[in-house]
């Protein structure tokens, strides 16, 4: 305890008192009222019944394992042994979202090697200028212009038919092939940087050196390359599975009618379905999804959380 | 061919690809703003028109959400600035494993979805308000409040990121040499500190603003039953019918163009005065 009071002692001495007010004034605000307090509630209310504002409070607000039990089993009456038609839109999206990460990490990896290939000053300013512009549109029009793209008379559809390929338009949206392709661009840009960033602290001489020594150039990635990078690889993989399992706009602009995302499932009990306990046991799911794939990440690829937020 | 000409044709194929994937279909969208066709397409071209445009700036809906944006950016601004530069602050003085810890407490809201961080800000206050009888009309069901605080969770980490960045390369012998002779820490705090941030401070509020204002995830379960930009484009863009949408992208495209270049000048102009300077002490 003393050195917890020393820690404080020092702190006062070293930026006075005013300053230290107010850096913990704005810490502690922002840690307790903004991060913790929430998630707490969020996870008791998760445990409730979904009660009129007039009962909150009284002998019939009582903890109940109902929001959970429905995920899992649906409503009682339910003549299957499990909710399948929930429990499979949540795998399906945490499946998907790993596609999409390893979509994305095999698209970009060429890529960020590129870049670090032809580093010198101007040409790869404008290089990374050209990767930055697009994710300064906004998210919902980036979706919205693969809508277009794909659409039944859009510019894919238009070529395909005058080319002779098909006579009938594809339905993409209806293929969820609008969905992936447009998932796989939202968060690519947390996937190239990420990357870049590794890979360009590496000395280029053990590049040279496993060349010189007759390497071919898939060993050199295998051996060489993706081991430096691996601290980027796990960064970008985590960050853009994260924002793909909790992706709303995308799927609710590009997706099919059969294909739902899991948020789209919790959106509905918060605004159509009006019921906010169950719409926070789902989220507490999806949340606790995210948590074990951070935590996995990290011990597959052995990296600190701290390395994985650069 | 030799195989080193190949390789370097096949990468530069997989650029160019990589590019069109990348721009393709922000241009095709662009060009259907400006098409004439009822529905947003850029094929077949039926002929030029300025008409979306016009019923863009006329969408009272979309003026009045991108005016709740406004607001509730220069709110995020205004919290989590401050937030993030005390968080980035004492992050600088904490021992190593009390670091370790809080890191990872400060660093959590940016590995947490969007969606979750504004159901648990929307519960949160809403239980608050009930347990203390609040009316209908107080700011604990306040879509813009409740919507500058869900951003500000986890926009405060990125700004603290951007000062954690600059801190490290501050020299704190300043401060002591201040503190010495007798300044006092609120002058230390306001005369070197915040001077030698500065250019974190202006990226900070940048950034803070912009990702405010893109914020679809969060905003759309705290904003209640306001509108923002950001929900009020999702729900035209879910009915999907309507080219004054690509107008829309036409126009913060352009503008993000323009900032870009305005920036990437700015960057070249500095680098010719340092590489003047280097040239002019070599003269000497």
């Amino acid at each position: 305890m003393s050195r917890v009071s020393d820690f404080f002692a020092e702190f006062i001495r070293r930026n006075g008192v005013t300053i230290s007010v107010y850096l913990f004034t704005a810490v502690i605000f922002w840690i307790a009222v903004l991060i913790i307090l929430p998630q707490l509630y969020m996870l008791d209310f998760s445990f409730r019944f979904n009660l009129p504002p007039s009962k909150i409070g009284t002998e019939e607000d009582v903890r109940t394992l109902k929001n959970y039990q429905y995920l899992l089993f649906g409503a009682e009456g339910n003549p299957n042994a499990f909710n399948w038609l929930h429990l499979e839109v949540f795998f399906r999206t945490i499946w998907a979202a790993v596609l999409v990460t390893i979509l994305n990490l095999v698209i970009c990896y060429p890529i960020a090697y590129y870049m670090t290939q032809v580093a010198s000053g101007g040409k790869a300013r404008i290089l990374i200028l050209c990767l930055i512009l697009p994710f300064w549109v906004n998210e919902i029009l980036r979706a919205f212009a693969f809508r277009i793209l794909f659409g039944l008379n859009g510019p894919i559809n238009f070529a395909l038919i005058n080319l002779g390929i098909v006579s009938e338009p594809v339905e993409f949206i209806k293929a969820d092939v609008a969905l992936y392709t447009g998932l796989a661009y939202a968060y690519m840009l947390l996937m190239i940087f990420p990357l870049y960033n590794a890979i360009e602290s590496l000395d280029h001489n053990q590049v040279d050196a496993a060349r010189d020594l007759g390497s071919p150039w898939w060993r050199i990635h295998w051996r060489v390359v993706i081991p430096h990078a691996k601290p980027g690889i796990a960064s970008g993989c985590t960050m853009v599975f994260m924002l793909t399992a909790g992706a709303l706009a995308a799927p609710q602009i590009l997706g099919g009618p059969s294909s739902l995302w899991f948020t789209q499932v919790i959106y509905q009990w918060f605004y159509t379905g009006g019921n906010w306990p169950q719409g926070a046991a789902y989220a507490f799911v999806l949340l606790t999804a995210c948590i074990v794939f951070v935590l996995a990440m990290m011990r597959v690829f052995r990296v600190s959380l701290g390395e994985i937020a650069k | 061919m030799s195989s080193a000409a190949l390789t370097r044709v096949m990468t530069l194929f997989y650029v160019a690809l990589f590019f069109a994937y990348l721009f393709g279909p922000l241009v095709l969208m662009g060009i259907s703003a400006f098409n004439t066709e009822k529905y947003p397409t850029a094929v077949p071209w039926s002929g030029f028109t300025l008409e979306w445009f016009n019923k863009l700036f006329n969408d009272t809906d979309l003026v009045r959400g991108f005016q709740n944006s406004l607001i509730i950016g220069a709110g995020v601004v205004v919290l989590s600035v401050p937030i993030g530069l005390a968080a980035a602050i004492i992050m600088s003085q904490l021992h190593k494993r009390a670091r370790s810890i809080y890191y990872a407490v400060v660093l959590s809201p940016m590995l947490t979805p969007g969606v979750i961080i504004g159901i648990s800000t929307l519960v949160f206050w809403d239980r608050l308000g009930t347990a203390l009888d609040a009316e209908w009309d107080t700011f604990f069901y306040d879509g813009i409040f409740l919507s500058i605080l869900g951003q500000t969770s986890f926009i405060s980490t990125f700004c603290m990121l951007i000062f954690i960045a600059r801190l490290q390369r501050f020299d704190r012998a300043q401060e002591e040499a201040a503190l010495d002779l007798g300044a006092s820490h609120l002058r230390v705090f306001f005369r070197i500190l915040i001077p030698f941030l500065r250019p974190a401070v202006f990226a900070a509020i940048v950034l803070a603003f912009l990702t405010s204002f893109e914020n679809y995830n969060t905003t759309v379960f705290t904003i209640v039953s306001e509108s923002t930009l950001t929900t009020v484009l999702a729900g035209k863009v879910r009915l999907g019918t309507d080219p004054s949408i690509s107008a829309l992208a036409v126009l913060i495209i352009l503008i993000t163009l323009v900032g870009a270049t305005a920036i990437e000048l700015r960057k070249r102009a500095e680098e010719r005065k340092i590489a003047a300077q280097l040239a002019a002490e070599k003269g000497l």
